[in-house]
């Protein structure tokens, strides 16, 4: 795999949140607004590239049979120190974001990474790796929180546009899940029209040929 | 270099190992950030304090802190004083735990006489659009606490007979609020007042 597609696969084809689903709890946790959510993704993606290249360096030294409890040792510790550093030198950041930052922890996606790539990659594949899934799970976060942000509250990064309140639903955790499951369908939809696309093509060339 | 097997002794090794850096590492960490964690808080609350004093207040002194009961937990109280000394506002740092989410935490200012001069949200976990907009920066509701004074002035939403216009569609948020002020007040009535 050319190093460029290692670090794009993870912004859309492999999205780690509109395409693999993973890490779900912050992802709908954070995202009632669009600062919230880029500011979780930014957490985020400082974890995982973190956790990447510890995780890449220690590998030949970590025995197959531990190797979970060696990953969860590492994240934890990782994201333990970034709440300090959070809680000392951006406490405004913290007071927004402190209550999930523990939810990194759990975020399957980070211990997927390591488990799936850094595992097995070298140490520059894997920090390419961090940085294009990172990039995508904030991007996904994002879109996602100012999508609520605009429908909840009739703002986005809180700029308000509009007068009232907006769909109350969409502030809410129910609006979390109807927000993701809507993009993941147009995202799907666009991706649909452009296989059947492709393959119209490859059919009218073949007929050409013959 | 080849993997370890997963044998025995490299297993206990290999993750005895990493566990003893990862708590070194983490025993580093709390120890560089205690201070400054220290000082952060102590910002925020110099800066709650400021909130809930009168905004024409250009010199002011804190005076000690002192702790008063109130319900369940102790009430801390930071007394503030003008230039020439006399007192102008105690800050009362008081809780609720009839919040949506569980406790949350408010500054409340008292003027000597009881008149509530600001109220400042200090943590809280309620639901971000609905019972967040007690926070001044997210809505002006807690504005209409400022000079009044729960002597005259109920400390309940209208709904249960009070004076105390709740937050549309997050009346109890908006009672906690008025339980934790209530909380203050009669605990700084109760003789809490220090000079």
């Amino acid at each position: 795999m050319s190093k460029i597609k290692i670090f794009s696969k993870g912004i859309l084809k492999e999205n780690a949140v509109f395409v693999m689903l993973l890490g779900l709890c912050p992802v709908l946790g954070t995202t009632t607004s669009a600062i919230n959510g880029l500011g979780m993704g930014v957490a985020t993606l400082f974890v995982l590239l973190l956790s990447n290249i510890t995780i890449s360096l220690i590998k030949n030294i970590v025995p197959d049979m531990v190797r979970i409890p060696v990953f969860i040792v590492v994240i934890a510790s990782l994201v333990t120190v970034l709440q300090l550093l959070m809680q000392a030198y951006t406490p405004g950041l913290y007071a927004t974001l402190g209550l999930f930052i523990p939810l990194i922890v759990v975020n399957c996606m980070i211990l997927g990474r390591a488990e799936a790539f850094a595992s097995k990659n070298s140490l520059v594949d894997s920090i390419l790796d961090a940085l294009g899934m990172g990039l995508g799970f904030t991007l996904a976060l994002t879109i996602l929180g100012a999508v609520r942000e605009v429908l909840g509250s009739g703002s986005v990064f809180d700029f308000k546009f509009m007068d009232g309140d907006g769909m109350l639903v969409f502030v809410l955790a129910p609006g979390g899940f109807l927000g993701l499951g809507f993009i993941i369908a147009i995202l799907n939809w666009i991706k649909r029209n452009k296989e059947a696309k492709a393959k119209l093509q490859a059919v009218e060339i073949n007929t050409k040929k013959k | 270099m080849a993997k370890l097997e997963s044998t025995l002794t490299n297993m206990l090794l290999s993750l005895g190992g990493i566990a003893l850096v990862a708590s070194a590492l983490l025993g580093f960490a709390y120890q560089a950030t205690k201070g400054p964690i220290a000082e952060a808080n102590q910002r925020i609350l110099e800066n709650a304090i400021k909130l809930v004093s009168p905004s024409d207040l250009k010199e002011s002194k804190l005076g000690d802190m002192y702790m008063l009961p109130g319900g369940k937990d102790s009430l801390a109280c930071y007394p503030v004083m003008d230039a020439s000394g006399k007192l102008v506002v105690t800050a009362i740092s008081t809780y609720t735990d009839e919040g949506f989410s569980g406790r949350f935490k408010i500054m409340v200012g008292f003027a000597p006489d009881g008149t509530i001069v600001n109220t400042a949200v200090l943590s809280h976990a309620e639901t971000p659009g609905l019972g967040d907009k007690m926070d001044k920066s997210k809505a002006d509701w807690s504005v209409q606490f400022n000079g009044k004074n729960p002597e005259t002035y109920k400390l309940t939403v209208t709904k249960d007979g009070g004076d105390v216009d709740a937050i549309t569609a997050a009346t109890i948020s908006s009672r906690a609020f008025c339980d934790a002020t209530d909380r203050a007040y009669t605990a700084y009535m109760k003789g809490g007042r220090h000079e």
